[in-house]
């Protein structure tokens, strides 16, 4: 599954993760804090992404 | 002149900044400007031209050169993000910075220059420095690998590389509340400021990385550390530079680094000065709008520095390029372009009698409304916020 920044179009996909924020590949969607930040844009968080 | 056809509507659409945006490079030449004036006049005083073109020249091109509040349509931004052209009027900033900076310490470090050619030199390379901050805020800003490191590379002259970090992820996320220490508060004045975004941005820079660095199961003391490699990178730029030059020009590479950041800090000031993000009963902070930031559309300051007074739309979308950046009609309006703005805030009295009217104007007169300096609430007749609330541990949203 992939989530979507809606502001910047960052792409959290859960098989590749995000290693370098600490959330290796295949962190599912649940294992990412709901306060951490789209690492490109800063100005939504988690609860903010869209399923894409 | 660029004109642009977006899908079937075909809008065509010309930017009457394109030509403007190279004339940013004027910062970054000045030390060369200064350098010639001096040996064509044999006047030491004029190794100030740096300070002059940003203390004086500046401010006044921005009253005489007026407004412009035109938008690129919204078909053509994309496109218009796209043209290399307007990247490399940034890009071209970083290699005419250093040479400045080479040439400012083989000057320092020689025996002939007068004191006052040195002073004067400090401060033009520092405005050189400080302008970089903005530079460098432009490319941090970025997606692309090359860009963000050119960030940190723009930042080591000002010894400022933890800023590449505290603005994208701390002052984007906390702009206008309480909490962000590079939003200025009704009632503060710059010299209560400087010393709280300083020392705030520092710790909540090295703070956002550890804590960054801990979700990968690593310490904060490792070559990762956004932080410690753009501070290593001032690390090796100042030794180099001593190790060519001489001990000797320490003291005016110290102070250009102060100068250039102070630069940095009286911009932020302006910003976001008393203005609040109200919290949502669910307890998080709303999300940050147009109406968070100070904005002008005066044509010398955007010029210079890259639409960074179209604030608004840039902490809307932070990753937009500057050519693309749009005017707001419901974002407030500062009464003059930053340039101008930026000589009032030396003075506190002057700065709250143009400022703090309008902030109270914006609240309706409501300033329990306004981000506003705790202890000072009486002044503008606002009822402090309950024991605790205004530094609460609340997150931002």
């Amino acid at each position: 599954m992939t989530y979507r920044c809606p502001v910047c179009g960052y792409e959290y996909a859960e098989e590749s993760g995000d290693p370098r924020e600490g959330f290796p590949a295949g962190t599912p969607w649940a294992g990412v804090p709901d306060d951490w930040a789209c690492p490109d844009c800063g100005v939504r968080e988690k609860i903010d992404f869209e399923r894409v | 002149m660029e004109t642009a056809s977006a899908g079937v509507t075909h809008v065509t659409w010309t930017d009457k900044k394109k030509h403007l945006w190279i004339l940013g490079l004027v910062v970054p030449l000045s030390p060369f400007l200064a350098w010639g004036l001096v040996a064509l006049t044999g006047w030491d005083v004029l190794w100030f031209t740096g300070g002059l073109i940003l203390g004086v020249i500046g401010p006044v091109l921005d009253k005489a050169l007026g407004e412009d509040s035109g938008n690129p349509p919204e078909s053509v931004l994309g496109w218009l993000e796209e043209r290399r052209y307007y990247r490399w009027c940034v890009y071209l900033y970083i290699p005419l910075q250093y040479a400045g900076l080479v040439l400012a310490c083989w000057m320092w470090s020689r025996g002939d220059m007068s004191l006052l050619g040195k002073l004067g030199l400090t401060l033009t390379i520092a405005n050189v420095g400080g302008i970089g901050i903005n530079t460098a805020h432009e490319l941090g800003h970025k997606k692309e690998r090359a860009e963000r490191w050119l960030s940190k590379v723009t930042l080591a002259q000002t010894a400022y590389g933890h800023f590449y970090i505290e603005h994208n992820r701390g002052h984007h996320v906390r702009v206008a509340t309480p909490e962000d220490p590079a939003s200025a508060r009704l009632g503060e004045s710059f010299y209560r400021f400087w010393p709280r975004t300083v020392r705030g941005s520092l710790r909540s820079a090295w703070r956002l990385e550890r804590a960054r660095l801990a979700r990968t199961g690593r310490g904060p003391w490792t070559p990762r550390n956004d932080v410690l490699n753009a501070w290593a990178m001032t690390v090796v730029l100042y030794g180099g530079l001593m190790a060519a030059f001489g001990i000797g020009i320490a003291p005016y590479l110290l102070a250009q680094a102060v100068i250039g950041f102070t630069l940095l800090e009286v911009i932020n000031y302006l910003e976001h000065y008393g203005l609040l993000r109200q919290k949502t009963p669910g307890g998080r902070y709303e999300r940050c709008a147009p109406r968070h930031s100070w904005n002008s559309n005066s044509i010398a300051s955007n010029i210079l520095l890259y639409h960074l007074q179209r604030h608004s739309d840039h902490h809307a979308n932070p990753t937009r390029r500057y050519q693309a950046l749009r005017h707001f009609d419901e974002a407030p309006r500062l009464p003059g372009g930053y340039l101008v703005l930026a000589r009032l805030v030396f003075v506190p009295p002057l700065w709250r009698r143009v400022m703090d009217g309008r902030v109270l104007a914006h609240y309706g007169g409501d300033a329990s409304l306004a981000n506003v300096q705790p202890g000072r609430h009486a002044r503008y007749g606002a009822i402090p916020p309950a024991a605790g609330a205004a530094t609460g541990a609340g997150g931002a949203a």
